[in-house]
């Protein structure tokens, strides 16, 4: 089985937020980027996993952006991820993305495409979905667990107010959460393969940006905590029921 | 006109569904044009109290008794090009989600994700969204005749009017490729995205068996219960209880953070929430910063007698 798992670059969870050129792009400057950390702790070390139980399966890699996406392609291949692809192109437009992913799914036959759940940066839970409807193919959204059996893909997965187990023939899109495995670090011998593991650069195809981003804004600062002391709970409930007039 | 999808959860149309017919009415208005919504499956009330909310018609496609986001985008996105929709709406919930993904591929709209505000209709059409975690907002123009907009929960207060939709029901039938094999429902009701009040407790309540006092508290406001990471990775707590940055993000109008520091990554996920209540016995702990109102103490003293407190009062 072919496996294709979706990876994007992202700040460090700790990262500074801020913003240039009149608040219309994000300062990048001095960023630490980092595996989107659906992408690695759940979609990609389940497919390494897989992997693991089955030798014959090829774990390919891909994320489209730019040059800073290379190292966490690296580290990507360091976990177990056998070769990569980077679509050169930089772009926050969801559809966009998608048709670059669309299109390497097409060509290469893919039977299982991972994504993690959402981005922590553009916060989109949309790509899984959009690869799926442009290749008409099912899509299983917030898996926590996934079991293959042959060409039949088991996952389990959140719906609104509970879990569902479903089963799907391949190609299918799956879209990963916390569940489906656990964390890992690359050890010695993965960061010395990684670096001669191929990693191919490919130019983008042709398609239009259906959104632009005008501005980013900072939420309104807060006020500044209003401290009760421990013996006056019920100062906390007055205040809770007059002031803040929400309980 | 615009087009609303209303969610249903077995039968039953969500809060979250009330807040996205709120908002689409209110872009309709906006656009000078009407708001009708689209449900798909059999619900198990009236339909037509939809009006309440402002849509003129409800289109209900039933048949398909379980969802399937393939089959279901097929049947919403030929209604909205049978209608002619030029915004199409969905609330930001699990089925939503993928839903609003794949309608906008297949209407080749643009989409905006988790927006929390009305659209700019002055230059052109810009909607505002939650970004980097709730750390920040974008605003991002759709520059595509029809739009499509997933509406994050709790970001858009319900208005109940008068009214009285007209309904259309048309039987449809589906194939899906996905096999439900089983589903369960995860305790409590309501999913903590949409819940008002969130009670939630970190490390320092040193193990699970210290929860019930959490639960108790929790019962009193009628809250959804949350955690932080580590209690989750630890199996104290169920994993999606887990709120943050890798974990759920919810907004909800009072959260109450017992036991937590306040790590970054944990406030990522909830700095949304109106108004934020923090217990900690550390004065210095982070979660204060990003706080309305705090005490600081022994969360084993003060949650049983703040839990006494609100029984009292009520
Ligand atoms: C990439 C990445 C992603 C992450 N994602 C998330 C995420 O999504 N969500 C998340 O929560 N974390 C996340 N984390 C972890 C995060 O950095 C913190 O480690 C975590 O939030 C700490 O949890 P805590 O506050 O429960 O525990 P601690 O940091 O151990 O804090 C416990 C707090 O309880 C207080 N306390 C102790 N005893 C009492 C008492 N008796 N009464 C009152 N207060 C008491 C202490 O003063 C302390 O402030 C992530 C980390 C990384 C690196
Ligand atoms: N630029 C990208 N390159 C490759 N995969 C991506 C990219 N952006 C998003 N993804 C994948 O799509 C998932 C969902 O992203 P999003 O819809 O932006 O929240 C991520 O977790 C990744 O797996």
């Amino acid at each position: 089985m072919k496996i294709l798992v979706c990876i994007s670059k992202t700040p460090d969870t700790t990262a500074k937020i801020a913003f240039t050129d009149n608040n219309t792009k994000y300062d990048a400057n001095g960023v630490q980027w980092i595996i989107n950390p659906y992408d690695e702790w759940y979609a990609l070390v389940r497919a390494i996993e897989l992997k693991e139980a089955d030798a014959s399966h090829a774990i390919h890699l891909i994320s489209v952006g730019n040059a800073d996406a290379e190292p966490i392609l690296r580290k990507a291949l360091a976990l177990g991820g056998d070769e990569a692809i980077r679509v050169n192109i930089d772009s926050d437009d969801a559809y966009v993305i998608a048709t670059q992913i669309a299109t390497v799914v097409k060509d290469g036959g893919y039977d299982l495409i991972l994504t993690g759940k959402e981005t922590i940066d553009h916060n989109g839970s949309s790509l899984g979905g959009m690869v799926a409807e442009m290749l008409d193919l099912p899509y299983i959204s917030l898996a926590t667990k996934l079991e293959m059996d042959g060409s039949v893909a088991k996952a389990t997965r959140e719906i609104d107010g509970g879990q569902e187990l479903d089963e799907v023939a391949t190609p299918v899109v799956i879209s990963a959460q916390k569940g489906m495995a656990e964390a890992r670090i690359p050890n010695m011998r993965g960061i010395m393969a990684a670096r001669t593991k191929p990693l191919k650069v490919v130019e983008p195809a042709a398609c239009e940006a259906l959104t632009a981003t005008v501005s980013f804004e900072m939420p309104p600062a807060k006020a500044g905590v209003k401290l009760v002391a421990p013996d006056q709970v019920e100062e906390l409930v007055r205040l809770l029921r007059e002031e803040a007039k929400i309980v | 006109m615009i087009l609303i999808y209303a969610d249903n959860i077995n039968g039953t149309i969500k809060k979250s569904s009330l807040e996205v017919i709120t908002y689409g009415v209110a872009i309709g208005k906006q656009l000078g044009t009407e708001a009708q919504a689209i449900v798909v499956g059999a619900v198990n009330s009236d339909l037509s109290e939809l009006g309440k909310y402002g849509v003129s018609t409800v289109h209900q496609l039933t048949g398909p008794d379980t969802f399937d986001a393939q089959a279901f985008s097929k049947l919403i996105a030929d209604k909205a090009t049978e209608l002619d929709a030029s915004v199409v709406v969905f609330s930001h919930s699990l089925m939503g989600k993928a839903l609003a993904a794949r309608v906008s591929v297949r209407l080749k709209a643009g989409l905006v994700t988790g927006a929390v505000a009305l659209p700019d209709t002055t230059s052109g059409f810009v909607v505002k969204k939650s970004v980097f975690s709730g750390k920040a907002f974008a605003n991002i123009r759709i520059q595509t005749p029809v739009k499509v907009i997933s509406l994050n929960p709790n970001a858009y207060t319900v208005a109940v009017g008068e009214g009285e939709a007209n309904v259309m029901a048309t039987p449809v039938s589906i194939q899906p490729a996905v096999k439900v094999i089983s589903n369960s429902k995860s305790s409590g009701d309501r999913t903590l995205t949409e819940s008002e009040i969130v009670v939630s407790a970190g490390r320092g309540m040193k193990g699970p068996e210290n929860w019930g006092m959490i639960e108790e508290l929790a019962d009193v406001l009628q809250a959804g219960l949350a955690c932080s990471r580590p209690v989750a990775d630890a199996h104290w707590r169920p994993h999606h209880e887990h709120v943050g940055q890798t974990g759920v993000a919810i907004a909800p109008n009072l959260y109450i953070a017992i036991g937590i520091s306040g790590a970054i990554q944990h406030l990522a996920g909830v700095n949304r929430s109106k108004v934020i209540v923090v217990i900690n016995k550390d004065p210095e702990a982070p979660f204060f910063k990003a706080a309305d109102y705090g005490i600081v103490g022994d969360a084993f003293e003060v949650v049983p007698k703040l839990t006494a407190a609100l029984k009292a009062g009520a």
